[in-house]
C-alpha cells in the first residue's frame, strides 16, 4: 500500500501576523515558514505505520501545492522520513484550487491512503481533505486520531460528540487527521537531512482551476480590555466581579 | 431561493448550537427577503422539529434512511445536496463542528459553492457576498468574498445569540433511498450525560501550574459548581495528567465559551488560539508577566493550588444564596 501525506506550508505558529497593501496580504517579510502542525503529525503516523513491516506500506510520498520558495519545506518532510515528494507549481489560490490540484495528482499517481491534517494554522478552513475526496468520489473520515491497518485493512478511529467511534472504510480513502494521531511531531535526524537532498521532487504542472473564494481584507482581532487584578487572598472579589460585571454567574 | 439550514440532532434531540444554527440562517435569510428551511437527518419527533420553527425556520425537512443511521461524510453529503437542490438554496448554513467540517467542504465541490468556514458573524454585506471569519489561528479575522451562486457558511459555535421568531413551520418527513454506506462503524465508546467541552458556556481549564494530576480536585468541583466544562493545556494532556479531549489550543479542540477560567496556563500562542474566542477570560497564575494575563479581563498572580481551594469556598457561597 502506498500512503499519501499532503503537506501545507504555513508560518511558524508563534508568528505575530501583519498585513501589507491596505490589510489585503499577509506581511510575508520575516516569516518562518513550517510544515503545517496537522500535516507534521499526519507524516509522522504515516511513517510509524511503515516503520511496521506488519503493515504492507510501501512507501510515504507528500505533496504540496506551492511555488519553488516552498522547497525548503518539501525538503524538511523528505528529512522527516518522506521517500519522495511532488510539488504542483503554483500559488495556491484556496481551498478549492488546491484540492483540485491535489486531485490531478492523486488520479495520476494512484495511492490508498492519503492523508490531510484537518485545517491549516493560516487560513483555517478546514476544507482541503474532504473537498480532495469529492472530486475523487472516494470516501473520508473526519476528526481522525488513531489510523491502524489489521489484516490489510485500514480501521480509523474518530472523534464524535462525547466519545469516539471506530470505523473501516474501502481504500483509496482520504483520512482527515487531528491531534492524537501522533502523539510529538517526529523530527528530521541529521542522517535524514542527508538524505533528502538527493530524494526526488517530482514536479507537476498546474491544471486551471478558478478559486471559488477571494480573501479581500483582514483585521486583527480587538483588543481586549485590560486585566483587572483581584488581591490572591482575596479571590472572593473576583467571584463578585464576575457576578456583578459579567452577569454569567 | 430559500437558506437551508443543516441541523444535526444527537438521538433525536437538538442543542443550543442548532438553535445558533437557525437563528443565524433566518437572520441571513430576513435580509436576503427569503425563507428558511431546516434540514435535519434521523429520527426526530415533530415536537422536536417544531422547536426550529420558534427559532425561524419556515419549513423543516427530516430525512430518514437506514443507511444513513451514522455519519458518512459521502452519504451525507448527496443527501444535503439534494435538499439543496429541490428547495433551489442560494445560501447553505452549517456547523463548524466535527460533521460539519466533514460534510460543508464536499458540499462546496458537490454544488461548485463557495465555501467560507469559522464564520462568526452575519455576512458583511449581500454583494458582494462576504463574510467574516476566523484566519491565523485567530490572529487574525478575514473578509472573504464567497464568488459563486450558491454560497456555504460553516458558523461557529457560541458566536450567535439565539433569536425566537415563531413562525408556522411546515413539517415534511422524507424517506431517502440510498446504497450501502462506505463507512462501517465498528465500535462506539461515549460517554453520555456529560457536558460536551464545545457546548460548555463555562469552561475551567489547568495548566502546568496545577503541579500534577492528584490536583485536579478543586478544578474539577469548581467547573462543576459553575455548570461548567473542564479542559487543559497541551503539556497536561501531552503527560497523560488528562484525557486528550480535554486539550485546548491551536492543534486541540478550539471553543468559544462565555467564561474561559486558566488555572496555572501561561497562555502560550498556541493555547491562546484555541480560547480567544472566550467572551471572558480570566486568569490565575503566580507569575505576574505571563502572557495570559494580556488576553485575560480579570486576573489573580498567585499559586493555583492555594487560590482554586478559596475560589470554590466562594463560589459555594454565592450559590448557596
Amino acid at each position: 500500500m502506498k500512503i499519501l501525506v499532503c503537506i501545507s506550508h504555513v508560518p511558524d505558529t508563534t508568528t505575530k501576523v501583519k498585513f501589507v497593501d491596505g490589510d489585503t496580504k499577509l506581511d510575508t517579510n520575516g516569516i518562518q515558514w513550517v510544515i503545517n502542525p496537522w500535516d507534521e503529525l499526519s507524516l509522522t503516523r504515516a511513517l510509524e505505520l511503515k516503520d511496521d513491516a506488519s503493515t504492507g506500506i510501501k512507501s510515504v510520498t507528500v505533496a504540496h501545492v506551492g511555488n519553488a520558495t516552498t522547497e525548503p519545506t518539501i525538503r524538511k518532510a523528505l528529512a522527516i522520513g518522506a521517500d519522495d515528494a511532488i510539488r504542483v507549481n503554483v500559488d495556491p489560490a484556496d481551498a478549492y484550487h488546491v484540492a483540485a490540484q491535489l486531485a490531478e495528482v492523486v488520479k495520476k499517481e494512484q495511492f490508498d491512503i492519503i492523508m490531510c491534517g484537518i485545517e491549516s494554522s493560516d487560513y483555517n478552513n478546514s476544507a482541503v481533505g474532504s473537498m480532495l475526496a469529492e472530486f475523487l468520489d472516494i470516501p473520508s473520515v473526519s476528526a481522525v486520531w488513531g489510523l491502524k491497518i489489521e489484516n490489510g485493512q485500514a480501521v480509523i478511529t474518530r472523534e464524535i460528540d462525547g466519545g469516539k467511534e471506530t470505523v473501516t472504510v474501502p481504500t483509496p480513502f482520504v483520512a482527515i487527521v487531528q491531534k492524537g494521531i501522533a502523539k510529538e511531531p517526529r523530527i528530521a535526524a541529521m542522517r535524514g537531512i542527508m538524505m533528502a537532498r538527493t530524494k526526488p521532487i517530482k514536479l507537476y504542472e498546474p491544471v486551471a482551476v478558478e478559486s471559488l473564494t477571494e480573501y479581500v481584507k483582514f483585521e486583527m482581532p480587538k483588543p481586549r480590555a485590560a486585566c483587572k487584578f483581584v488581591d490572591p487572598e482575596n479571590p472572593k472579589e473576583l467571584i463578585t466581579l464576575l457576578q456583578n460585571e459579567t452577569k454569567l454567574i | 431561493m430559500s437558506v437551508l439550514v443543516y441541523t444535526e440532532n444527537w438521538d433525536g434531540k437538538f442543542k443550543k448550537l442548532s438553535l445558533e444554527l437557525v437563528s443565524y440562517a433566518g437572520k441571513i435569510a430576513e435580509m436576503m427577503g427569503t425563507i428558511t428551511t431546516a434540514v435535519t437527518i434521523g429520527e426526530v419527533s415533530d415536537e422536536e422539529l417544531k422547536l426550529l420553527g420558534k427559532y425561524g425556520a419556515d419549513k423543516v425537512i427530516c430525512l430518514k434512511s437506514d443507511n444513513l443511521k451514522s455519519l458518512d461524510s459521502q452519504l451525507y453529503t448527496s443527501a444535503i445536496a439534494q435538499v439543496a437542490q429541490a428547495e433551489g438554496s442560494k445560501v447553505i448554513v452549517i456547523a463548524n463542528n466535527n460533521s460539519g467540517k466533514a460534510i460543508a467542504p464536499r458540499l462546496s465541490v458537490k454544488l461548485k459553492a463557495a465555501l467560507g468556514s469559522g464564520v462568526s458573524q452575519l455576512p458583511l454585506s449581500l454583494s458582494p457576498f462576504t463574510v467574516y471569519k476566523r484566519a491565523f489561528s485567530g490572529g487574525a479575522f478575514a473578509h472573504v468574498v464567497l464568488k459563486t451562486d450558491i454560497k456555504i457558511i460553516a458558523l461557529t459555535q457560541n458566536s450567535f445569540d439565539i433569536v425566537e421568531n415563531n413562525k408556522e413551520v411546515k413539517i415534511e418527513r422524507v424517506d431517502v433511498q440510498f446504497d450501502a454506506p462506505k463507512t462501517v462503524v465498528k465500535d462506539v465508546q461515549k460517554q453520555t450525560g456529560k457536558l460536551l467541552l464545545t457546548d460548555a458556556e463555562i469552561v475551567v481549564s489547568g495548566g502546568r501550574g496545577m503541579k500534577s494530576p492528584d490536583n485536579w480536585g478543586p478544578l474539577v468541583e469548581l467547573a462543576d459548581l459553575l455548570g461548567g466544562a473542564t479542559a487543559c493545556s497541551r503539556p497536561v494532556s501531552d503527560e497523560g495528567w488528562r484525557p486528550h479531549e480535554e486539550h485546548t489550543g491551536q492543534t486541540g479542540k478550539i471553543i468559544a465559551p462565555n467564561l474561559y477560567i486558566a488555572i496555572g496556563i501561561s497562555g502560550a500562542t498556541q493555547h491562546i488560539a484555541g480560547v480567544s474566542g472566550s467572551k471572558y477570560i480570566v486568569a490565575v497564575n503566580s507569575d505576574k508577566s505571563a502572557p495570559i494575563f494580556e488576553v485575560a479581563q480579570y486576573g489573580i498572580v498567585g499559586d493555583a493550588q492555594k487560590v482554586l481551594p478559596k475560589l470554590v469556598e466562594a463560589v459555594k457561597e454565592v450559590k448557596a444564596k
